[in-house]
Order: structure tokens, then sequence, then C-alpha cells
């Protein structure tokens, strides 16, 4: 046979609830209760709370940088549900978009403020919470993910490796390292696209030739597909797919949810240079709390005094997070040596020594958050 | 919060190692060997990954046989792909095991730049305490073996300047083995750098385990003229140098400083009050590199002790001559030291 085909592949794309808050119900079986949906409800209820206020912090000076995730709430909060529903014991390697599911799976909500606000204390992770420090460098932590999955695997516990990242991240080629890896090793792992149409000013067409970011993972054996990223019932049933087909097969899932950054990039950024109103006006009729809000309301699970309760909450929650964030006592200057290695060597004990007790080592911290410089 | 390793602990552990005397003489790639195939009989948390090392037995046979001990689960083969590996094993380090990763050689954790300088001897710090990263990254490091430009870094130099790491790089089989028994229990990243040209010198190397502390040196010739000041293969020329030179009357205290961070300034200060004389030898470039660190230590802090100018023997300032005579020519070597020690002399 002198031609023939070597290799076909298709991606499907999963949308279950639609921007009108209308259910597939044949798709949505099994996946989430009416009493899941309103808990995530609520819970990117609190998130989009959340980035309002840290807007607010950094708009007066009391915070340096801060990447909203407001628009995207559906993806991180499905998944953290699979993985929360699962007794959080999956790794997650987050970049910096998927607060949801970080706080869902036990990472204090002060933490991320207080690591925007220009702390290190905001990585420290809680004792048993299986979440890493935030990667800002793009692309570089996937790998880290894979290492976990790895790992997961050779002490034959029954984890997954999750990473999650950005349209703009697969473009880096720490990302195609860490997927090449995740197929050939055959690992437990999930890779979480979250496409949100932008990486800062480039849109995603200038990102990639490709027609979709899920085929990326293709050729490298994962299973792949694309969601609608908004939409909680499709990312809670691809991501708990994904979960389980690491866990059985050992195959790694690439998943493309689509949605989009209704917000700057960060606080830094002003969106308006680069991109139309239009497209913003479309998506926000997408908004994942809208048709949420809608389906719940149709199935009269949710009316006005809810949502009153839960708006209330949220402000309640939000500003005792922010008190205790901005409660803690800043850092010594002498303190920076201390987390340089696990067993201090003698030259830093005695630049330590030297910090505590020189005159410009005890200055009193009078830097002002303002002056802290801003992240990309 | 982490704890101070006192000096005086230090001097405990260097009295309690074993005799360097004895016939029991391998090969420096072999007492490297010995001590990550000890520790991983010890410690299943440990595992060996990189290209080459399981079949292949290591591009260098520095992990010879070890397939066959420890089976494909702990002894991994991987994609061409350092930056991967490099990544994997931060993640896997997170997670509680103790992974040693090989470099093929040096001069390819280049494409892993982010992962070893950005991510590992970061992570402790910016997780404020949180998260070690105790990963051993060891391979063939240097010039010397005609491997060209881009395969002949000696990459400590460069990454010497990053904190938060471990730099060791042994001259002989006897530290090459207790140097690699530390880096391993480390709970801290460690960069092992082995001199490609040496890996196959032989020496006496005891059968039992022994972990010899980072940042103390060792004196491998004494004399009262000069000290000259190096790690790694280069040791060995300035120990030609110092025999060489004790012909003619002149003896030189040669400090084979064994890690390069931490760094053994006291060791260097003390044989400088005796010699009042410095030459530091050191195989990468000389801009910004450690003999340059070494300089301006002893420039800040033992400036009284000197009688002449701090001189280094450093390669040139070029990439390396792929070229043999260019090569040797690039190199520091016995002759060079010789030159710098009797200039110091006057
Ligand atoms: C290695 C690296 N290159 C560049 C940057 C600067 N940078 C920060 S965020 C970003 C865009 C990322 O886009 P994407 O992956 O789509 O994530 P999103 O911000 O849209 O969630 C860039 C270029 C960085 N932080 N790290
Ligand atoms: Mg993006």
């Amino acid at each position: 046979m002198p031609k023939r085909t070597a290799y076909t592949a298709k991606i499907e794309h999963y949308q279950i609830l639609d921007e009108n808050g209308e259910l597939d119900t044949r798709l949505a079986k099994n996946t989430l209760t009416d009493e899941d949906v309103v808990f995530l409800y609520e819970q990117m209820s609190i998130s989009r709370h959340y980035d309002e206020i840290a807007f607010k912090l950094q708009r007066s000076g009391r915070m340096g940088t801060y990447p909203q995730n407001k628009g995207q709430e559906a993806g991180p909060a499905a998944a953290g549900l699979v993985m929360k529903q699962r007794g959080s014991v999956d790794w997650i390697a987050p970049c910096y978009r998927e607060n949801l599911a970080l706080f869902l799976n036990g990472l204090p909500m002060e933490s991320i403020l207080l690591h925007w606000m220009g702390d290190e204390r905001g990585n420290k992770i809680p004792d048993g919470v299986n979440i890493l420090p935030m990667a800002i460098p793009i692309g570089t932590h996937p790998l880290h993910a894979v290492g976990l999955g790895w790992s997961a695997k050779y002490k034959e516990e029954d984890r997954v490796g999750v990473a999650f990242f950005g349209d703009g991240a697969t473009s880096e080629g720490d990302v195609h390292e860490a997927m090449n890896f995740a197929g050939a090793l055959k690992l437990p792992c999930v890779f979480f696209c979250q496409n949100n149409k932008w990486a800062i000013s480039v849109p995603s067409s200038t990102q990639t030739a490709s027609e979709t970011f899920a085929q990326k993972g293709l050729a490298y054996g994962h299973h792949c597909v694309q969601v609608d990223g908004n939409d909680i019932f499709a990312c809670y049933k691809i991501f708990k797919e994904a979960i389980d087909r690491a866990r059985m097969e050992h195959k790694p899932t690439f998943i493309e949810a689509l949605t989009y950054r209704l917000g700057d990039h960060t606080t830094a950024d002003d969106a308006r240079r680069y991109r139309d109103q239009a497209e913003v006006d479309e998506w926000a009729k997408k908004d994942p709390l809208i048709r949420t809000r809608k389906y719940l309301e149709n199935k009269g699970l949710w009316d006005d005094d809810r949502q009153a309760q839960i708006e209330a909450k949220a402000k309640e929650i939000v500003s005792r997070v922010v008190k205790n964030a901005e409660g803690i006592e800043k850092p010594k200057t002498s303190d920076f040596f201390d987390d340089m290695f696990a067993v201090l060597p003698d030259e830093l004990v005695r630049q330590r020594e030297t910090m505590r007790t020189s005159v410009l080592g005890q200055r009193p911290q009078t830097e002002t958050l303002a002056g802290q410089p801003q992240h990309a | 919060m982490p704890t101070t390793l006192e000096h005086a602990d230090l001097d405990a552990m260097i009295a309690d190692l074993p005799s360097r005397e004895g016939d029991r003489v391998i090969q420096l790639r072999e007492a490297i060997r010995e001590a990550m195939a000890h520790e991983m009989r010890q410690d299943k948390r440990v595992f060996l990954m990189g290209e080459e090392v399981a079949y292949y037995n290591g591009a260098y046979k520095v992990s010879e046989g070890m397939l066959d001990e420890f089976g494909p689960e702990r002894i991994i083969d991987t994609p061409i792909s350092e930056n991967g590996f490099a990544g994997l094993a931060v993640g896997a380090a997170m997670y509680g095991l103790r992974p040693i990763i090989e470099f093929m050689s040096w001069s390819f954790s280049l494409v892993a730049a982010d992962q070893i300088l950005n991510n590992v001897p970061k992570m402790l710090y910016m997780s404020g305490g949180q998260w070690g990263c105790p990963v051993v990254f060891r391979g063939n490091d240097g010039p010397g073996g005609q491997l060209g430009s881009t395969h002949s870094w000696s990459v400590e130099a460069l990454y010497s300047n990053v904190p938060g790491l471990k730099i060791a790089i042994p001259s002989n089989p006897y530290d090459a083995k207790g140097l690699m028994h530390t880096a391993i229990r480390d709970d801290d990243p460690v960069f092992y750098l082995e001199s490609e040209r040496i890996l196959a010198d032989k020496g006496h190397v005891p059968e039992e385990a022994y972990a010899i502390p980072f940042g103390r040196a060792n004196r491998t010739r004494e004399g009262e003229d000069c000290t000259l000041v190096s790690f790694g293969r280069p040791v060995h020329f300035c120990e030609q140098a110092a025999d060489m030179l004790a012909e003619e009357g002149i003896t030189c205290d040669v400090l084979d400083m064994r890690t390069v961070r931490p760094l053994d300034s006291e060791a260097i200060f003390d044989s400088l009050k005796k010699t009042n004389r410095i030459v530091v030898v050191d195989q990468s470039w000389p801009f910004g590199g450690v003999a340059s660190e070494v300089i301006s230590q002893v420039c800040e802090k033992a400036f009284d002790h000197l009688d002449h100018q701090p001189l280094r023997v450093n390669s040139d300032d070029v990439p390396t001559p792929y070229a043999k005579n260019l090569e040797q020519a690039f190199l520091p070597n016995a002759d060079k030291i010789i030159a710098a020690v009797k200039k110091t002399l006057g």
C-alpha cells in the first residue's frame, strides 16, 4: 500500500450549560447535583468580589499588582470541586488565574492577597495542602506537575499532578517538554489550559496557527478535549474524566477551556488600548456567573433574597481576609536570610548577624507598598 | 526555621572521616557511583534520572550497573529534554523524593536554565521557607576533551553567582565519594560538577559511606611561600606546579576548596597569614568568576596579610577552542601557575 492515512484525530468540544442557562440534560447526567451548583455559584460570587476588592486595594496603593480572574471562574471552580470531592489529594501547580481551584482545596484566601501585596509568606502553603506556590515565570510549572505525577506513580499513591496555565504559556518550550514527559512516561497528569483569548495584549491567533489549543496535546499522546470554559457542568465532567483517566490509565489529558479574560491582564495593564469593547461586551454575555444564576433561577433554586445573602456573605468574608492579610506583621529585614537554606551556611550566618547588629540592618520598615515593583 | 550548622560540627565531621590512605584503588567515576548506590540502598526516596543513564550506563559510565541493581523504576532514561527532567525533579522534590539528575554534560544544563537557576535555588525562599528542593544535579563539567566550544562549559563561574545553591567540585576519588554522600543527604539543591578529564583518575576510596562537609577545604600540599587555591581538575595543575617549585626551594600551600558554594574563605585567610601571597586557579573564564570572588574576599578581609597583589590563572577570555593545541593553550596549566607564583615572589 503506497499511501495510507497514518494518523487522524478529532477534537471534541463540550458545552452542557449554554449562555442562556439551558442545560443539556443528557450530557449533564452524573455531573453536578443541585447542591453542587449552588455551592459553585456561591464560590464564584465570592471570588468575583475578591477580585473587585483586590483591584481596589491595588488602586489605593495597598497591593503591588493583581491579575483578575473575572470571567474565568467556572473552570477553576469546577476542577477545584472535582479535586475537593476526592479529598484534595491531588497536587496542583498553578499559575495565577485559578484562585478558586486553590481556595476549594485548602489554600487560605489571605495567602493570595498576601503574595500580591509582596510577601513571600503568601506562598507558604499550609502543611497537608497539596498546592505549589504560584509560578510567575510563564509555563515553567507544568513540569512541576509532571514531577508530582511522576512521584505519585513512583510512590504508588492515588494522586494526580494538575497544571493550570494560559493559552500564551503553550508557546513556551517548557510546556511542551512537560506534555511530552507526561505522555512518554505515562504519568497521572492533567493539563488545564485556560484559553482566555489573550496573553497580555497578544491575541491567541498570534500565539499559534493551530485551530485549537487542545490539539497540541495530540502529538504527545494525550487525550485532548475542548470545553466551554464558562460552563461549570462541562468543565466538571471533562475534568473528572481526566482525573480518572490519569489515575486508572496513567494517561494525561489536555483540556482547553474556552473562556475570556473580562478584566485587564493585571492591574498594571489597560486592555482598552488593544482590544475592542464590542468583543468584551460579547463575552460579558457568556459570563459564567450569569448563566449559572439563570439556571438556578429556572430551577427555583435561587432568588433575589439568596442573591442578597451571598453578596453580603462575600463582603464579610473578603473584608475579613483583607484584614488578616494586611494585619500580618511585616517581615524583619534580617529574616531574609532565614529561608535561603535548610541549614544556614556560616557565611550567611555572618551576614545575618551583621544585618541584625548594624544600624542599616535595623532600619525600621518604612517602605510603602506603593513603591513595590510591578509584575508584568 | 533553619538551624545553623556550627563550624565546630564541621570540625567533628572532618575528624571522623576515614583515612585517605589505603589500597582500595578505584576510579573517580566508581567513587561517585558507590555513593549514589549506597544512598539508594538506604533510601527509597532517592532515584537517578537523565539521558542514557539506564541502558547505556551513562554517557561517561558513571551509572554503570545501576540499572541492573535498581531497575528501571529508579534508574530512569528520559527523553532528551534537560528542562523537562530538571523541572520534573523540582516537582518530585516537593513531593518528598530526593532526585539525582544527571546532565550528560553541564553544558546542556543551559537549556534548563529557568528550572535550575530560577526555580530550584529560589523555591525555599519564595515559599516562605516551605518547599526546599533537595535535588542533586550532576554531570560532566569543564573543557579539555576537545569537545568544542558549546560542549566545554565550566558552569561554576556562571552558576555560583546565584544564591540558594551549593556547588561541589571534587578533584579526586576520595572526595568525590564523600561529597556525593553529602550532596544526596543535603536538604538543599546541590550542583555536583564532575571534571570529565579526571573521571578515570584512580585513588584509594574507603568502602564505607562517609560524608565530607561542604564548605571545608582540603590542603593537599603544605608550604610557606604562596597559597594556591583551586577546585576540580586544576587542583592537579596546582599540585604539579607546587612540586616543581619545591625543587627550586619555593613551597606552596595548595588548597582544594571542594565546594565553591559554600566557600571556605577562612581556610584561605589562614593560609594567607602564613604565606602572604596568593594565586587562584580556576578553569572558568576570568570575568566575574570564582577566582575573582576569592580575590575580592581576600582584598576585603585579608588585605593586611598581602605582600603582593593577588593573582589568578583562569582560562582565557574566549570560547573554548576546538583545536587541541589551542584548547591546551587556553586552559590553566602548571607553567602558567609557576609563572604567577614567581611573580608574587617578585
Ligand atoms: C517566561 C516569561 N515570559 C514572559 C512573562 C511576562 N508575562 C506575564 S503574563 C504573560 C502572558 C501570559 O498569557 P497566558 O499564558 O495566556 O495567561 P493569561 O495571563 O492570559 O492568564 C506574559 C507574557 C513571564 N511572566 N514569564
Ligand atoms: Mg491567556
